[in-house]
């Protein structure tokens, strides 16, 4: 994949506020088409990245390009190119929905349709009311129709759907869905991982100012490579047990039931909780420590099973006396 | 997810049914039709908060009417009244506050809700956001001197222009010295921290102002001193500017030069414009502060 095919590319991104470095060496690529999802805790330095890649920020150092260009010195046909989705704007509120997405269509050479825009942000049945009586929910998808109205290549959507119900979630992922699929490149800052998890193709998370780690939601942190949690209600209570053979242990488990295990849960660790021992360990090695109370220092990380150890015994262990199983506990 | 994410997202895949060829617009006509739109959605959104366009329009209507019974008499050995001073006071006031203040403030609380960054996001030239400005200050502006002026006219005995001459004058102290007014209310509206203390901020040096340049105490009562000060700041040539236009040609000999000096007051309002406008393009933020 050439060059040519990088909606973002940056190395070594610095930035610092005072004596507060907010971005320390920062190294990230974004391929075309690709939905990018960025995680970290408050204070970790997305907000700062972000900016910078929207044109808003000016960086101290390192190199950074956007839609091929430098963001802090492109100029309005760059502008054209990428869309912005802020957090909450409370501007405007005067106009209807309509014509708030016809004023803005008229800043870009190749507009979508408002209109259509309205419908496809699910707003049709709003299109005449005053933005000041629109819910937080339909702002926002207010907000999202004026970052897409542009038709841009590359969408920045940050936080879109915090303070959403479920329902209304679901309904706006499929908007980003079919955004991507029409091969927009949409970089995703968010703080719900389930999120990152149902849209994005790749997740960075960034702790203390620097990439920690970047993949597909399932490998990251070499996610697919854990020993997967098994457990069951055995005749002394739950049992729990970590391995990397879940599948061979089910068998044995069937076998020793002679039939249904009871209670039986098999799990990988969840990207929440990679995500937590990203950061956790990001945040233990001093560099950059995140700035507030972030979700890492209260909670250690729960992967916590020495694993390798633990794998033969766990193995071997419900074939002879399941009830016995080494790692028993509360579920 | 996608069959373009699932394909390698190859860049040519892209051309397809999406990524339009992107025309290229001139920068003349995008700045033209930017501006056409900006200042439609300005005059919409005045227009549209009922009580401010009703509070904005009737302050100076109400001070006229409180000055105006507070003093009575006329300025001495004349027929004009004090009355008919504080019309054109006021016209000058009412003026200054459509143009400087509300915008000052109106741009500050622009820049706090997010509205001036969401704006700065997309590819509007940055000029038609300060059109637009224009296109609604300049409404609102003639709005309040016609009100004015009209009330002068009817209920304290101010007669129209009486010559070409003297209604040319009307029109370019009013268009300069709005202009004027209007680009240091851009400027000011990067002092206040925030968009909370923006009307407190501002207030104060506009009253000040007012006060000395011979809006709500008649010219004829000022110290020379202050008039002096005042003489630095256009608040008083538009005020004497307005004089000018309306009273009668004797009057001059009250002024300070005892003459209405056309050229000096279209210069002092002239060069703030220029200061104005470069104060502005240097301080003027699309975010709000401590957000870089």
């Amino acid at each position: 994949m050439g060059p040519a095919d990088l909606v973002i590319e940056v190395r070594g991104l610095r930035k610092a506020y005072g004596p507060v470095v907010a971005v320390d060496g920062l190294d990230l690529e974004m391929t075309r088409g690709e939905v990018l999802a960025l995680l970290g805790p408050n204070g970790a330095g997305k907000t700062t990245t972000v900016e910078i890649l929207e044109g808003y920020r000016r960086r101290d150092s390192g190199h950074a390009r956007v839609l091929g260009e430098d963001p802090q010195h492109a100029g309005a046909a760059w502008r054209a190119r990428r869309g912005v989705v802020l957090q909450s704007c409370d501007d405007v509120v005067d106009l209807t929905v309509r014509e708030c997405v016809h004023h803005f269509s008229h800043f870009y050479p190749a507009p979508a349709q408002p209109d259509e825009v309205i419908e496809r942000v699910g707003l049709g049945a709003k299109r005449d009311a005053r933005i000041r009586s629109l819910s937080g929910g339909q702002r926002r998808r207010l907000d999202v129709a004026l970052g897409i109205v542009g038709q841009p290549e590359l969408l920045f959507l940050d936080e879109p759907t915090t303070g959403f119900d479920p329902e209304a979630r679901r309904g706006f992922w499929d908007l980003v869905r079919d955004l991507a699929g029409e091969g927009t490149s949409i970089l995703l800052t968010t703080h719900y991982l389930e999120e990152a998890e149902a849209l994005a193709s790749r997740v960075a998370v960034i702790s203390g100012g620097r990439l920690v780690d970047m993949g597909p939601p399932g490998e990251l942190g070499g996610r697919h490579d854990r020993p997967a949690e098994v457990s069951w209600l055995g005749p002394d209570g739950w049992q729990r047990t970590s391995t990397h053979e879940p599948t061979r242990l089910v068998v044995q488990l069937q076998a020793a039931f002679g039939g249904e295990v009871p209670g039986l849960t098999v799990r990988r660790p969840s990207l929440e909780d990679i995500y937590l021992e990203l950061i956790g360990a990001a945040g233990a090695e001093g560099g950059g420590a995140p700035a507030e109370g972030s979700p890492a220092r209260r909670r250690t990380a729960p992967a916590g099973p020495p694993a390798r150890a633990r794998v033969g015994a766990a193995a071997k262990a419900p074939a002879e006396a399941p009830a016995e199983a080494p790692a028993g506990g509360e579920p | 997810m996608s069959a373009t994410l699932s394909e390698g997202a190859g860049a040519g895949l892209r051309g397809a049914g999406w990524a339009p060829a992107r025309p290229t617009v001139s920068p003349a006509k995008a700045l033209v039709k930017a501006s056409l739109s900006r200042g439609h959605v300005e005059v919409l959104q005045f227009f549209r908060s009922k009580d401010a366009v009703v509070f904005t329009l009737a302050l100076p209507v109400v001070l006229l009417a409180l000055l105006a019974s507070i003093l009575s008499g006329h300025v001495q050995g004349t027929s004009v009244s004090y009355s008919q001073v504080y019309v054109t006071g006021l016209l000058a006031g009412g003026l200054a506050s459509t143009s400087f203040l509300n915008l000052g403030v109106f741009i500050a609380t622009e820049r706090e809700n997010g509205g001036l960054k969401r704006l700065a996001g997309t590819p509007m030239p940055r000029a038609a956001y300060f059109l637009g400005k224009v296109v609604v200050v300049l409404i609102t502006s003639v709005l309040e001197v016609a009100v004015l002026m009209v009330m002068g006219h009817f209920l304290y005995g101010v007669k129209f222009p009486a010559s070409l001459g003297r209604w040319w004058v009307f029109i370019w102290v009013t268009l300069l010295g709005g202009t004027a007014m209007t680009l240091l209310g851009v400027a000011a509206s990067s002092i206040p921290r925030s968009a909370r203390s923006a009307g407190a901020v501002l207030n104060l040096p506009f009253l000040v102002l007012e006060f000395i340049s011979g809006v709500f105490v008649p010219f004829t009562q000022l110290s020379h001193t202050l008039l002096d000060i005042a003489g630095i700041f256009p608040l008083r040539w538009i005020a004497e500017g307005y004089r000018s236009a309306l009273l009668p040609s004797f009057i001059q000999q009250a002024e300070i030069g005892h003459r209405w000096d056309h050229v000096q007051m279209a210069a002092v309002m002239g060069v703030w414009c220029v200061v104005a406008l470069v104060f502005a393009a240097r301080t003027f933020r699309w975010t709000a502060k401590g957000e870089g």
